[in-house]
C-alpha cells in the first residue's frame, strides 16, 4: 500500500469500520439529528443523552463509507463524558484538522485518537465523509433535525 | 492490433490509434498512467473537438442569426451545419426538428414544461420507469404537482429489465406521456424502445426517449424507434459540455408554446403582441452555445469516421472481457444483468462502501464512478446505498480492464 493510502486507511479506522462502537439507538434521547451526504449516500443518525450539560451517552446508526462510519464511531467514544462546551471545542479542532487549517503537530497530537483522521486532508472529496457525524452531532446539540454536507 | 477471436469488424478497430486523439488520457494520476473508466459520466474529448472550439474563438467568433457581417455569416453557417449533422446522425426527418439546448436534462425539462403545460390536465397519467435517471423523474414530478397529473412507474426485475407486462397494464386512455431511458446509466440495460413506443401509441400517448447513454454506443434512428421526442447530451458523445439536443416531431414542436422568452425566439415584438419565431428557433431564446454546437458537429464527424457500428461491436467485446476478468473475483457482485445490456459494469464489492473503492482505485490511477449515479430508485431496488461503476468508451482497452481488476484487488487487500 502506498503511503497516502496507508495514512487514510489506518488500522484504527479499518477496525472501527468493521466493529463500530456505540452503534445503536438511544431511545429516548434528549438530542438527535440526521445527517445526509447526498453525493455519496452516507446517512447517519446521532443520538445524545445530555444530563446537566454533560454528554452522559452518545450513539449513532445509519450507513456510510469506512471513513464516515469510523469517524462516527471514534467520535462517540471520545465525546462520552465530555461537557457540551468541550464537545463544541473538539468539533472545531477536528474540523480544522481535516480541512487542513490545523497544522500544529502538538495540537493535533492533543486530539488523541481523533488524529488518525489527519490524513483525510490530502483527500478533499473525503473531508465530508470524515466530518458528517460531527456536523450531525453539532446540529443535534442545536436542535436541527436534518443536516447535509452537500 | 488484431483480435482473432472477435471477427472482422473488431480486427479493424484499433483503440490504441484512437487513444492518441485524446490528450487527457496521456497523464499520470498519483504516479500511475490514467485509466479512465467513467465514460457514462462524461467522455473525454478528441483533439479535433478541442481544436474546433479554439478555431471558432480565434477565427470567427460572432453572434449568429443577427449580423450582416462576414464573421456572423460564417458562425451562422457553421452553427446550422452542425444542426444538419445532428439531424442526419439521428436520422431525423428535418433539421428544423433539432432543438439545441444545454443537455438532456434541459431537453426533458423543455418537453415537460412546454408540452406539459399546454396538454397535460388533472387526472392525466405520465409513465416513467424504475431505472430512470433523476433528470427523467423530477421534471415529470414537477409537472404532476403543477397540473394534478399522476406519475406511474414501470417496475423492473432483478436482472434490471423493465417488466413489459406490467407496463402494458399501466397503459390506459389516461396515459398522455411515456418517458423512458434508452440505455440505463447504472445498469447498462438497453430498453426495447420500439416496443415501448408502439404500445404507448396504441393509447395515443406521446413518447420521449432519453438517449443520454445510447447515442455514443450504438446507432440510433428516431424514425425506426417511432418515438415523438428524443434527447441526448453532447458531452457523453465525445463532444463538449453544455450542449445537448432535443429532437421532436415537427407537428408537436409547432403546437408547443415557447420554453423561455428572449431574443432569437421572436419574429416581432411590440408591447401589445409578440410573434414567435418558427421552430426550432422558438425554443432557442438568447445567444446559444455557438462554439460547443459546432464542436458537437465535429464530435459526430469523429464518431462517424470510426463508425458507430464498429464502436458498438468493440465496446460489447470489451464489456464481455470485463465480465470475464472481474466477475471471477469472489467478492464482486454485478448489478444489472439484463440480457441486452451495454458497456456499463456496476458492482458491489462485499461490504466495502463504494466511496472507499473509488478512493483506493483512484490511488491506483483508475477513475471510476461511485455513488448513487443519480438513480436512487435503482439503489433502493437493489438494497444498496451506492454502487461502483466501470463504464467503457471507444478508447478503452483490455489493459484498462486489467488495471481495474488489479485496483479492485487492491481494495480487497486494504479491507482484508
Amino acid at each position: 500500500m502506498n503511503e497516502e493510502l496507508k495514512e487514510i486507511y489506518q488500522q484504527v479506522i479499518l477496525d472501527h469500520n468493521k466493529s463500530p462502537r456505540n452503534f445503536r439507538k438511544i431511545d429516548p434521547s434528549t438530542h438527535s439529528s440526521e445527517g445526509l451526504n447526498p453525493l455519496c449516500g452516507d446517512h447517519v443518525f446521532i443520538y445524545l443523552d445530555i444530563q446537566d450539560g454533560v454528554i452522559a451517552d452518545i450513539s449513532f446508526d445509519g450507513n456510510g463509507c469506512a471513513i464516515s462510519k469510523s469517524s462516527a464511531s471514534i467520535m462517540t467514544a471520545e465525546l462520552k463524558g465530555k461537557t457540551v462546551e468541550e464537545a463544541e471545542i473538539i468539533f472545531n479542532q477536528f474540523h480544522d484538522m481535516v480541512t487542513g487549517k490545523l497544522t500544529d503537530e502538538e495540537e493535533i497530537e492533543n486530539l488523541g485518537k481523533l488524529s488518525v483522521f489527519q490524513g483525510v486532508r490530502d483527500f478533499p472529496v473525503r473531508v465530508k465523509c470524515a466530518s458528517l457525524a460531527w456536523h450531525t452531532m453539532h446540529a443535534a446539540l442545536h436542535s436541527e433535525t436534518v443536516v447535509t454536507t452537500e | 492490433m488484431t483480435e482473432e477471436i472477435n471477427g472482422a469488424a473488431y480486427s479493424h478497430f484499433d483503440p490504441e490509434l484512437f487513444r492518441k486523439d485524446f490528450p487527457v488520457l496521456h497523464q499520470n494520476i498519483h504516479g500511475k498512467p490514467l485509466v479512465y473508466l467513467d465514460n457514462a459520466a462524461t467522455t473525454q474529448k478528441p483533439q479535433v473537438v478541442i481544436d474546433t472550439i479554439a478555431e471558432y474563438y480565434k477565427g470567427y467568433n460572432s453572434n449568429i442569426h443577427r449580423g450582416v457581417h462576414q464573421l456572423s455569416q460564417k458562425a451562422t453557417d457553421e452553427y446550422e451545419k452542425a444542426r444538419v449533422k445532428i439531424q442526419k446522425f439521428l436520422n431525423a426527418p428535418k433539421s428544423r426538428e433539432i432543438v439545441l439546448l444545454r443537455g438532456t436534462t434541459e431537453a426533458i425539462n423543455l418537453v415537460a414544461s412546454s408540452y406539459g403545460r399546454k396538454f397535460i390536465k388533472s387526472g392525466d397519467e405520465i409513465i416513467i420507469s424504475e431505472m430512470e435517471h433523476h433528470s427523467n423523474i423530477v421534471p415529470w414530478q414537477m409537472l404532476c404537482e403543477q397540473t394534478g397529473a399522476v406519475l406511474k412507474v414501470i417496475p423492473m426485475n432483478d436482472l434490471g429489465e423493465l417488466m413489459m407486462d406490467e407496463y402494458k397494464k399501466l397503459l390506459t386512455e389516461k396515459t398522455k406521456i411515456v418517458s423512458v431511458v434508452h440505455a440505463s446509466n447504472t445498469l447498462g440495460t438497453e430498453n426495447p424502445v420500439e416496443e415501448i413506443t408502439r404500445l404507448a401509441h396504441t393509447v395515443g400517448a406521446k413518447v420521449l426517449i432519453d438517449g443520454a447513454q445510447a447515442v455514443q454506443h450504438f446507432k440510433v434512428d428516431v424514425q425506426a424507434i417511432g418515438c415523438d421526442f428524443y434527447a441526448f447530451s453532447g458531452h457523453k458523445l465525445y463532444g463538449p459540455t453544455g450542449i445537448g439536443v432535443l429532437w421532436g416531431r415537427e407537428e408537436l414542436l409547432e403546437v408547443m408554446p415557447p420554453y423561455q422568452g428572449g431574443g432569437d425566439m421572436i419574429l416581432s415584438v411590440t408591447f401589445d403582441k409578440t410573434v414567435y419565431n418558427e421552430i426550432p428557433y422558438k425554443f432557442e431564446a438568447g445567444t446559444p452555445n455557438i462554439a460547443d454546437t459546432i464542436a458537437l458537429g465535429t464530435a459526430i464527424d469523429y464518431i462517424e469516421s470510426i463508425g458507430i457500428d464498429q464502436i458498438s461491436t468493440y465496446e460489447s467485446e470489451l464489456y464481455l472481457y470485463a465480465e470475464e476478468t472481474i466477475l471471477p473475483i469472489d467478492e464482486v457482485t454485478l448489478i444489472g444483468c439484463a440480457e441486452k445490456k451495454g458497456s456499463v459494469f456496476s458492482f458491489k464489492l462485499k461490504d466495502v462502501h463504494p466511496h472507499d473503492v473509488g478512493t483506493i482505485m483512484d490511488m491506483e490511477g483508475v477513475a471510476i464512478r461511485t455513488g448513487h449515479m443519480c438513480t436512487q430508485p435503482v439503489m433502493k431496488h437493489f438494497g444498496v446505498p451506492a454502487l461502483s461503476r466501470i463504464s467503457i468508451g471507444l478508447y478503452n482497452t483490455k489493459a484498462d480492464i486489467d488495471r481495474a481488476a488489479e485496483g479492485i484487488k487492491k481494495v480487497l487487500e486494504v479491507f482484508a
